[in-house]
């Protein structure tokens, strides 16, 4: 059994509905990206230098990241030589089947980490303009949507009209927030938070912070600081820490990755804006250099576009069109 | 992200043909792999990547190798010019229109920057004796308008809102009227961040566009953006005709590569680059700047124009006599500090020299302003003559300087020892560099030596 009919099996079972939202805000991805793979297989009659250029040019072209796409094209190499490989086509399996692996990783750490036994605490943290206060937002329908209790914590005092901006959504979903004067520190507004999360027993908070860039030391003490503090007010917390990273950037998420890394112990990313064209690549990259999983995908500006995200749905949605190739091939 | 800089990398080529004739084609052609995969590391779009090699490859064959040149630097010197000029040659300033009110709208994805640039490009006009009127366009995020208003106060420049229940393009209507009729001379007006694909969104801003007929239409494009530039940047030139670019969040550790991308698809000049968060970080935008940064040889330029700014000439002549006499005390070693900082926060000043980036990152070199205002502390709790004669720094002295600058007697110890390494450098120096050229150039390369000799350790 080829290694789509395979993938697509493990889906079926899965909901119908969700992959459909992943496919329409993949939409663009899958158009741009595998249109051009696909095209690649069937137009090109020979594993040369020409196709290897083309191909190394179409996965960057994705943002998957010039050191990973290297990588890629050298074990790509290899195969073909040690399979004796001649046509394109039968390439075609053995390199998804590589980005599969890129992606799902270990694949043990996929879904939320939560705390059965008290408050789940999730900080999040990113550069400016990606999406985190949004994310949170979006996060705190979902769990109210799931019954819990959820409280938030307006811990960007930084950026003019955030914390009114949190406010506004937390009307929205219909939960409290817990913030201070603009300007204020947000390590104070962190404790005020957890206090409060203690008291009330809410069963989620969600910690919003200003964004910042990874390079600025004094505000990556100050988030480093964020974390401590939420650390001694509730132990074992925060449960996760999201690195929020807006889809369309390029190479610097790996940076972002590494030095929020070392400051905040990031354990996981949010890929936001991912409804729009050609990108995806960047998980790749992020995955393969850094182990670092994505937990969810925003697919859309909706209360609900926010999704879990699926390593396999992605590629599914990623590699349809592939697949339907395969396919034929297959039964030809 | 290991990057050497294109110029090592290249010199690693050529390590074997060094100076001789005229390269060749075979070495362009080697050469032009690595300047490929720095562009492509920068992020620069793959397209633009090829159509780039193929031009330079064309002017670097048969290129004259000089005596005094290796042929690596030949070619970063060709690449970087055409870099230069394809990313527009000189600065473009911001349009005026012949009857005011000048229209500007801000056109980007969500995030690039959109709102915080608006309040700058404001907060920069009315430095400029304009009296620009704000604009809040975005009805759609939660507390955008809010976000304006607080950066309008913060500048004392006038708002207009209609709340975010009017269309924007009403809103920008009226607000271009609200101009006219109250003698703004500028309207900026901010719009919401938008997918370049999502249609309804689209179709609005055009017709904002329409409405309005701006004479300016700025695209805000995030500095760290991907490939994805490309894309972005031609939809919206397709429908609004674009005719300028902002690069926001510059000031991060990203090589920039979508500047270039995206002048190549819009042919727009980049006009400004937002270079922090406090409203006042809104600099002209330098072509050559962003050449070097996107080849990942560092600004230079930028650090040279900074320290000729700042530092005043004669003091740093002074400073460099005294260097090379090593009659260097730590009164001077002070002024030093303080003309340095002058400059802007280190960080930033690191950023912008070659090679400095990776040393930043290197775990134990941490860049603590902090750590610079402890070391004045302590100098500055010292006597004239200890600071003159720090010889005569006994234990008890040492004692009062601690209590004097809030510091333990280890970190006056440590601050006066690494003075001691630094004065026998200096001694070093001055013997191999003998008695240099002065001039006001002598300053700078006074500079140059302090930042440059990898071996000094800095006492912060």
């Amino acid at each position: 059994m080829s290694f789509f009919k395979r993938l697509k099996e493990s889906i079926a079972s899965k909901t119908e509905a969700v992959t459909s939202k992943f496919k329409d805000g993949l939409a663009k991805t899958r158009s741009v990206f595998t249109d051009r793979v696909a095209e690649l297989f069937t137009r090109r009659q020979k594993i040369d230098e020409a196709f290897y250029e083309e191909l190394e040019e179409i996965l960057i072209g994705a943002d998957v990241g010039v050191n990973t796409v290297m990588e890629l094209m050298d074990d790509l190499r290899a195969e073909v030589k040690k399979r004796k490989i001649e046509q394109p086509s039968q390439l075609q399996p053995i390199l998804s089947e590589k980005l599969m692996n890129m992606l799902r990783g270990g694949g043990e750490d996929a879904g939320l980490r939560t705390n059965s036994s008290g408050i789940t605490v999730i900080l999040f943290v990113g550069v400016n303009g990606v999406g985190k206060t949004t994310t949170i937002g979006k996060l705190a329908w979902r769990f109210k949507q799931q019954g819990k209790s959820v409280l938030l914590a307006a811990g960007d005092t930084f950026r003019a009209g955030a914390i009114e901006q949190l406010q506004v959504w937390g009307e929205r979903v219909g939960v409290d927030v817990i913030r201070q004067e603009a300007g204020s520190d947000p390590a104070a507004v962190m404790y005020d938070a957890a206090q409060e999360a203690k008291r009330r027993n809410v069963d989620v908070l969600l910690c919003d912070t200003a964004g910042r860039l990874q390079n600025k030391v004094n505000l990556m003490e100050e988030l480093a600081k964020i974390h401590r503090v939420i650390q001694r007010e509730i132990p074992g917390a925060p449960h996760e820490t999201l690195l929020v990273l807006d889809a369309a950037t390029g190479q610097n998420a790996l940076q972002q990755a590494k030095l929020f890394g070392e400051k905040t112990g990031v354990t996981g990313l949010v890929l936001t804006k991912l409804d729009g064209t050609a990108k995806g690549g960047i998980v790749i990259a992020i995955r393969n250099e850094m182990a670092l999983p994505v937990k969810f995908v925003g697919l859309g500006e909706q209360m609900d576009d926010l999704q879990e995200f699926d390593a396999e749905q992605f590629v599914h949605a990623l590699f349809a069109g592939l697949a339907g190739t395969v396919e034929e091939n297959e039964a030809n | 992200m290991a990057f050497e800089g294109l110029t090592a990398r290249l010199q690693n080529v050529f390590g074997k043909l060094r100076g001789r004739g005229k390269l060749t084609e075979e070495d362009v052609n080697e050469a032009m792999r690595e300047v490929r995969l720095a562009l492509l590391e920068a992020d620069v779009n793959f397209k633009v990547v090829k159509d780039f090699i193929a031009k330079v490859k064309e002017k670097a064959v048969g290129q004259e190798v000089l005596k005094s040149f290796t042929p690596g630097m030949v070619v970063v010197d060709i690449v970087n010019k055409e870099l230069t000029e394809l990313m527009g040659g000189t600065q473009a300033k911001l349009a005026q229109a012949g009857k005011p009110p000048t229209v500007v709208l801000m056109a980007g994805l969500q995030g690039a920057g959109k709102t915080t640039l608006t309040g700058k490009l404001a907060n920069l006009l009315q430095k400029q004796n304009h009296k620009p009127l704000l604009v809040a366009g975005d009805i759609y995020r939660p507390a955008a308008i809010k976000q304006l208003q607080v950066l309008g106060e913060q500048i004392g420049t006038p708002v207009f809102t209609l709340g975010n229940q009017v269309s924007p393009v009403e809103i920008a209507k009226q607000g271009v009227q609200h101009a006219k009729d109250n003698g703004n001379d500028y309207v900026l007006i901010d719009t919401a961040g938008r997918l370049q694909i999502d249609e309804a969104l689209m179709e609005e801003i055009q017709n904002i566009h329409a409405a309005v007929k701006p004479d300016e239409v700025l695209l805000v494009v995030d500095a760290m953006t991907g490939q994805e530039a490309v894309n972005v940047a031609q939809s919206f030139h397709e429908k609004l005709a674009l005719t300028g670019v902002v690069l926001t969040k510059l000031d991060g550790d990203t090589r920039g590569g979508a500047a270039l991308s995206v002048k190549a698809v819009t042919g727009c000049p980049i006009k400004f680059a937002s270079t922090g968060e406090k409203i006042d970080q809104l600099e002209p935008f330098h072509p050559d700047r962003m050449a070097s940064r996107i080849l990942g040889m560092g600004d230079m330029l930028s650090l040279i124009e900074k320290a000729q700014a700042n530092i005043d000439a004669d003091k740093a002549a002074e400073m460099e006599r005294k260097m090379r006499t090593a009659d260097f005390t730590l009164e001077d070693f002070l002024e030093q500090m303080e003309q340095v900082r002058k400059m802007g926060p280190l960080d930033q000043l690191l950023d912008m020299m070659p090679g400095m980036g990776k040393i930043k990152n290197m775990p134990n070199f941490k860049v603590d302003e902090k750590q610079i205002a402890r070391t004045e502390a302590i100098v500055k709790s010292m006597t004239r003559n200890e600071k003159l004669k720090p010889d005569i720094i006994n234990f008890s002295r040492r004692k009062r300087i601690a209590a004097g600058s809030g510091t333990t007697v280890a970190d006056v110890n440590r601050l006066l020892r690494q003075f001691e390494d630094m004065k026998k450098m200096m001694k070093q120096f001055s013997s191999m560099m003998g008695p240099g050229g002065k001039g006001p150039k002598g300053g700078m390369k006074a500079l140059k030596n302090m930042f440059g000799k990898g071996g000094m350790k800095f006492p912060f």
